[in-house]
């Protein structure tokens, strides 16, 4: 099998509908000749053509409302937006616009469009360039939510994201991009709202995504020399969510710890502790642990920025408080 | 014998006629639309398009087949004038099933996909990125269709404005922004809002082509939007339409209006009338207006009798179309 980064497969799914499909296209800021602030989209310039890979001026509401209107036209838009937290900048387009045409219109309007971003801590970008998202898009009906954590099923969603008839936010994290494994050799459309267990375990179920995936597995091996068997969930797509995949580890389990980079309060943590809670109650043999950012912005010295955010050594303390070997 | 019409010199009177049947089928619908709505059978709130018939009426008989618009909370007029039957409209405003938007939209979201309208829309200036995005999906495939963005003079205070007119600009985007300038952003007036007197500056600051009509006079709108369209299906880029309208009903039904003197509705409704304008110009006998006007009262009441015994929707249908 074939190996690529993170950065290489969302490049490779992109191309490959690219190739395939004349209605997708690209458009975001620096995406053409610079190939993207992240280099994911580099080369494509050459291969597909100004008219298909459309540098975008710096205006976030208009280049995710023209996806918008071009997705309602018929076309299969991909917009990047450079980093998650511009996605403040067009939030009225997507909350208001993406999400309810189809609703509002009583299923006349399809909106086939693929929002890309990406972002997250641990480089010391500073408050504006750093901050997680994911769980506010979570809390809106009509955007479907995708947030992969490896190579291999960042391309398998994302190809099945941009064939969603339906308004997706798809988040890489920045810190992954590098990050290479062996993919299939064709890619492979995963569907939307199943979970992958990284790694099974008899003791603790813990419920992770993007980076904390990788904090997760870390965590689960330094379990292992403690004797706590970790299991590790990624639910990969947060709307739809697998709750049975979920559900099934717990009860199997009997503890659950989630864990997200993003700030606890109101993260998508919460929404997986009221899941757990209210579909395993009887299972649970200690309290739901969540861990993630401490509230505060992300700040920019690195101490203070590595205080903040969360890492294999909290997912790890809170595995062990679910047992009782704090 | 060419019409003077194709000759480029006016629309014929016939045509005109035309034009004058289907502003008082708006006026006549927005007329029952408040009546229905006083007499508490309307849900939600509701503004209507009274003074504006013309610029709905003369944009959007200026399209052509394939050609698709974005309205505004004040949709009624422009979803009749794109080729919505009435009764869907009415329909809509009770919620039924057979509403053009089947009760999940209401009076500020009309949609009719079929016949290019892709939505009104209640956030001011909403749609306009989203018209720039369908013009764009034209352009890529080649195909000699034009996106019209209809929104008020309060629209272009607003971020989307801006951006959406700038995108459109830059990538020469088959795209009409039709700003009805009725001189009200809901209640403030536009000495309030407008630091400018001139808003074809606005656009002209991206280097677009701008256009300011008298939007009380449907056949200079047609006229314009006729000029305007040919430019952007040329593959020439957008166009900014100024139509300066009025606007002879409130905000919304019910809006007491205490923020505009009432001399200037008085005056307004007397010299401003798009209807009275045409019909004075037409030199209609009083029989012939009659008849027209009788027809679209008819259509206009039938309208209420088609959407009182449509069908509710049942509450769980509330759940269909969420798909995530």
């Amino acid at each position: 099998m074939p190996e690529l980064t993170y950065r290489e497969a969302v490049r490779d799914a992109m191309s490959e509908a690219m190739r395939r499909d004349d209605d997708v296209f690209i458009m975001g800021e620096d995406i053409a000749e610079m190939g993207g602030s992240m280099g994911v989209t580099q080369g494509m310039l050459d291969e597909f053509g100004p008219d298909r890979v459309r540098n975008t001026p710096i205006s976030e509401m208009a280049i995710v409302g023209a996806g918008i209107g071009a997705a309602v036209a018929g076309m299969r838009p991909i917009v990047e937006v450079m980093y998650q937290d511009f996605m403040t900048l067009a939030m009225e387009q997507l909350v208001q616009q993406a999400a309810k045409h189809r609703y509002m219109s009583g299923g006349q309007t399809k909106v086939p469009l693929t929002i890309r971003t990406q972002g997250g801590a641990g480089w010391s970008p500073g408050a504006q360039h750093a901050q997680q998202v994911e769980a506010w898009f979570v809390h809106v009906p009509g955007i479907k939510v995708v947030f992969p954590s490896t190579p291999e099923d960042v391309r398998g969603l994302l190809w099945t994201s941009i064939y969603d008839d339906n308004p997706v936010v798809f988040f890489e994290h920045r810190t992954l991009y590098n990050l290479k494994n062996e993919v299939p050799e064709a890619i492979e459309g995963m569907e939307l709202g199943k979970a992958r267990i990284h790694r099974e375990g008899e003791d603790v179920t813990v419920v992770a995504t993007g980076r904390l995936v990788h904090e997760a597995l870390s965590a689960a091996k330094e379990a292992e020399e403690d004797g706590i068997s970790v299991e590790v969930v990624d639910p990969r797509t947060l709307l739809p969510l697998d709750e049975e995949s979920i559900i099934g580890s717990v009860k199997k389990t009997n503890r659950c710890v989630v864990a997200h980079e993003a700030v606890v309060r109101m993260g998508f943590g919460a929404e997986i502790a009221a899941l757990v809670q209210h579909q395993a109650f009887d299972y649970l043999d200690a309290p739901v642990e969540r861990v993630g950012a401490k509230f505060a912005p992300i700040p920019f010295a690195p101490v203070m920025e590595e205080y903040v955010i969360p890492h294999a050594g909290d997912v790890l303390a809170a595995v062990k408080r679910t047992v009782g070997k704090e | 014998m060419a019409t003077l019409e194709e000759k480029g010199q006016t629309v014929s009177a016939e045509r005109l006629k035309d034009f004058l049947r289907e502003m008082l089928l708006i006026r006549r619908f927005e007329e029952k639309v408040e009546e229905r709505f006083r007499a508490g059978e309307l849900p939600g709130f509701l503004h209507v398009a009274i003074g504006q018939e013309a610029v709905a009426v003369g944009v959007c008989r200026a399209l052509e087949e394939g050609d698709v618009i974005a309205s505004t909370h004040r949709a009624h007029g422009h979803t009749i004038a794109k080729g919505t039957h009435p009764n869907e409209v009415m329909a809509e405003l009770y919620g039924k099933v057979e509403g053009c938007s089947h009760g999940y939209g209401g009076s500020m979201h009309l949609y009719d996909f079929e016949r290019g309208n892709l939505g009104a829309n209640a956030v001011v200036g909403g749609g306009l990125p989203g018209i720039v995005g369908a013009g764009l999906a034209f352009k890529m495939r080649g195909e000699p269709r034009v996106a019209v963005a209809f929104f008020g003079d309060g629209a272009t205070n607003i971020g989307t404005f801006h951006e959406a007119l700038n995108l459109a600009q830059l990538w020469t985007v088959p795209a009409i922004f039709v700003c009805e300038h009725n001189r009200y952003a809901e209640s403030t007036p536009s000495t309030q809002h407008l630091p400018i007197e001139d808003m074809t500056k606005r656009a002209e600051a991206f280097g677009m082509v701008s256009m300011t009509v008298d939007g009380q006079d449907v056949e200079a709108v047609f006229d314009t939007a006729k000029k305007a369209l040919r430019h952007a299906r040329d593959g020439k880029g957008p166009v900014f339409i100024v139509a300066d309208c009025v606007r002879l009903s409130g905000h919304y039904v019910g809006d007491p209006q205490v923020y505009r003197p009432k001399e200037e509705i008085n005056e307004l409704r007397k010299n401003r009338d798009p209807i009275e304008l045409l019909r004075t110009r037409l030199e209609l006998s009083d029989e012939e207006f009659g008849e027209m006007d009788g027809e679209a009262t008819r259509i206009a009441e039938d309208s209420v009798e088609f959407a009182k015994k449509g069908t509710d929707p049942k509450p769980e249908d509330a759940l269909k179309n969420v798909y995530a």
